[in-house]
């Protein structure tokens, strides 16, 4: 018994646990979806973080903990983003004939995501820190955690959000959009990276390599457009 | 492979010091993202490639997945304000997916010419 204590607090104290931990339930959630054919609620993402969080609580493992292994996985989302440069460069021709039209869907995209999300958060009775940390939701993560910094909203919340709307948007693009009529690979591939960010992405990819330099274009544009609209379009619908 | 990973760092670097260095409200990783853009296109007109970085990209984007489960798992930690107000998250999210989702799509399918 003393000896088992004595492993589980050298586990406490170093990040081999959160690491191993997330990887491994990451895989085991991967092969999961792969067995019910990428139905999308066995989204991977989903999958693992209920497990994990389930895992957290079962073992009470403080958050804390676990990230001190988890965030070298959290890191890679910055050199990922800038990833996404390659296959923006691979379509970079495509991207160029279709510009006059990018521009203004994004931005017409990150505008009614933005407003509508403070709006109905607002109108039901949200508390400012939740609107707050909602507005930034539908960019990649790490983008988002700083825009709710700056506007007063709360980063971890604000990453769960981002979470969230990443899920919705991966199950939701698809059967969507295609029942409106939308079926250019173009403007899937730009609408789920403009309003699910590189999660509703990824789900596209597999399907189709145009969508996901689309996506990936938009994540960044997008990205940029939000961190400039977002705080003044925060201080006009939520001077409360 | 490490080549290619270490241009991807450098690019966020770079972007990250542009980023608070001039008070941009863009975030690093977006700049760097724009720097390596640059980049390869300067690159590609010389007529060389990037094996190297297109090879550690794609390992990174093939699991990008992976890489929003540890802030997913945060969602333990703000479980009293999520239960405290769902119904308004629940509607706040859902809507607002829905509206970019459609805006977005449907904007860029009327604007856009058919490709040839």
């Amino acid at each position: 018994m003393h000896h088992l204590f004595h492993l589980w607090v050298y586990l406490e104290t170093s990040p081999l646990l959160g690491l191993t931990a997330t990887l491994a339930v990451y895989t085991v959630a991967v092969g999961l979806a792969r067995r019910l054919r990428f139905h999308p609620l066995a989204n991977p993402v989903l999958v693992a973080i209920a497990l994990l969080a389930l895992l957290l609580a079962a073992g009470r493992v403080p958050y804390s903990v676990y990230f001190q292994g988890a965030q070298y996985v959290h890191f890679l989302l910055g050199p990922a983003t800038v990833a996404l440069a390659v296959p923006m460069y691979a379509n970079l021709r495509r991207i160029h004939a279709a510009a006059r039209a990018i521009l203004p869907a994004i931005l017409a995209g990150s505008l009614a995501s933005a407003m509508s999300a403070i709006l109905i958060a607002r109108l039901l009775g949200a508390p400012r820190l939740v609107v707050l940390s909602l507005a930034p939701k539908s960019v990649t993560t790490p983008i988002a955690m700083g825009i709710a910094e700056q506007i007063g909203g709360q980063p971890s919340l604000a990453a769960v959000f981002v979470l969230l709307t990443g899920l919705l948007a991966s199950i939701l693009a698809l059967p969507l959009l295609r029942r409106v009529g939308v079926r250019d690979w173009r403007a899937l591939g730009l609408a789920a990276g403009t309003a699910g960010h590189g999660l509703a992405t990824a789900q596209l990819l597999l399907q189709s390599e145009t969508a996901g330099a689309f996506g990936g274009l938009a994540i960044g544009l997008n990205g940029v457009i939000t961190a400039l609209i977002v705080p003044p379009l925060a201080a006009w619908l939520s001077p409360f | 492979m490490l080549q290619g990973l270490t241009m991807l760092l450098i690019c966020q670097f770079a972007g990250e010091i542009l980023a608070r260095g001039l008070f941009l409200p863009v975030p690093g990783p977006v700049l760097g993202m724009l720097l390596l853009l640059t980049g390869l296109a300067i690159r590609g007109r010389q007529g060389k490639t990037a094996p190297g970085v297109k090879q550690a990209a794609e390992g990174l984007l093939s699991h990008l997945g992976l890489l929003f489960v540890p802030a997913g798992v945060g969602v333990i930690t703000e479980i009293d304000v999520l239960a405290g107000n769902w119904i308004a998250v629940a509607a706040a999210l859902l809507g607002s997916t829905i509206a970019g989702l459609l805006v977005t799509g449907v904007v860029m399918q009327r604007l856009a010419k058919p490709e040839m």
